[in-house]
């Protein structure tokens, strides 16, 4: 039941989010949406997950969100009626919605194939899993299986991972510094 | 009939990310303002999470963590692919949101038609010139 409402919850803030005009609110309503995805990855069993969704996801992603606020605009800009009502406008919105929909369609015909929620003969829970749940203990004495795929087990996938926050932090750096008056 | 509810009870977080990713693809697309778009890709990638972590789940299992009452865990593999995933997606935010700030020094304004028609002004400026 708890699952349900949660899961509203979450489709109401992303609705939310999506038709806030003060951007300022639209941050404050993502970190929201962030922080319930959390308890819901939290009710899905994948703790170290939640964790990481509600330190990083919900509280950098938002304060580098309102960073960058306050060096722009807090307000979207208020089209008068006469510019959202213009043929090209309107044409862009339809078009959009139109591609939207039929991406979520088809996405939809998809899940059609998909086992079940939680089937345990499901192909994700049959290859290299079983061997990680199995082997972990005796291979590197870490209880936590997460940890120990993520550190031992798939090390390199950690180790190409700081090299993406390096390359971004290199880059905003780069993007971001004064430069000087010639 | 029948079968519509029986998909919907056995997937229904599917259907969920389905609808989330199609309102963050609609925002990411269709607003005109840059960090309103940002916003949309954040919404579209937290759902992509939330489909890996929902296929992860096994029927009466626990979390991936040993323990001695437990027989059934859940499959910890989607869990650490999404670990990495999460950082990556707050670096791309990072990236996108620091463009955003030198596109506003430059231009005055974050919202796309905006910024177009400088551009178009700036070309007719230097073709005159």
């Amino acid at each position: 039941m708890i699952d349900i409402l949660l899961l509203l919850i979450i489709v109401a803030c992303a609705i939310f989010a999506l038709f806030m005009k003060d951007l300022l609110s639209a941050t404050i309503i993502l970190g929201v949406y962030s922080f319930i995805m959390a308890t819901i990855f939290t009710r899905l069993n994948a703790v170290d997950v939640a964790f990481t969704e509600a330190s990083v996801g919900a509280g950098i992603t938002s304060v580098l969100m309102i960073a960058a606020l306050s060096r722009t605009k807090r307000y979207e800009y208020h089209y008068t009626k006469g510019q959202r009502k213009k043929p090209s406008a309107l044409f862009s919105k339809i078009m959009s919605l139109v591609l939207v929909i039929v991406t979520g369609a088809v996405l939809v015909y998809g899940t059609l194939d998909m086992p079940e929620f939680g089937d345990p003969e499901a192909p994700t829970n049959q290859h290299v899993s079983p061997r990680y749940i199995e082997e972990t203990h005796h291979d590197t004495g870490i209880n936590n299986m997460v940890t120990a795929v993520l550190a031992s087990y798939r090390g390199y996938d950690t180790l190409g991972e700081t090299t993406v926050i390096f390359t971004a932090g290199t880059a905003v750096i780069l993007l971001l510094r004064r430069k000087k008056k010639v | 009939m029948a079968d519509i509810i029986h998909i919907i009870q056995t997937k229904y977080y599917y259907l969920v990310v389905i609808f989330l990713m199609m309102i963050g693809l609609y925002a990411t697309i269709s607003s005109r303002n840059l960090i309103k778009k940002v916003i949309g890709i954040n919404i579209f990638q937290i759902s992509v999470f939330l489909f890996y972590i929902a296929m992860s789940k096994v029927k009466h299992g626990t979390a991936p963590i040993l323990w001695d009452k437990s027989h059934v865990y859940d499959n910890p593999l989607p869990h650490v692919l999404i670990l990495t995933a999460i950082v990556v997606s707050v670096s791309t935010t990072a990236v996108a949101l620091a463009l955003i700030i030198n596109i506003h020094k430059e231009y005055g304004t974050i919202e796309e038609d905006m910024i177009l028609e400088k551009q178009k002004l700036d070309i007719d400026r230097s073709n005159t010139a």
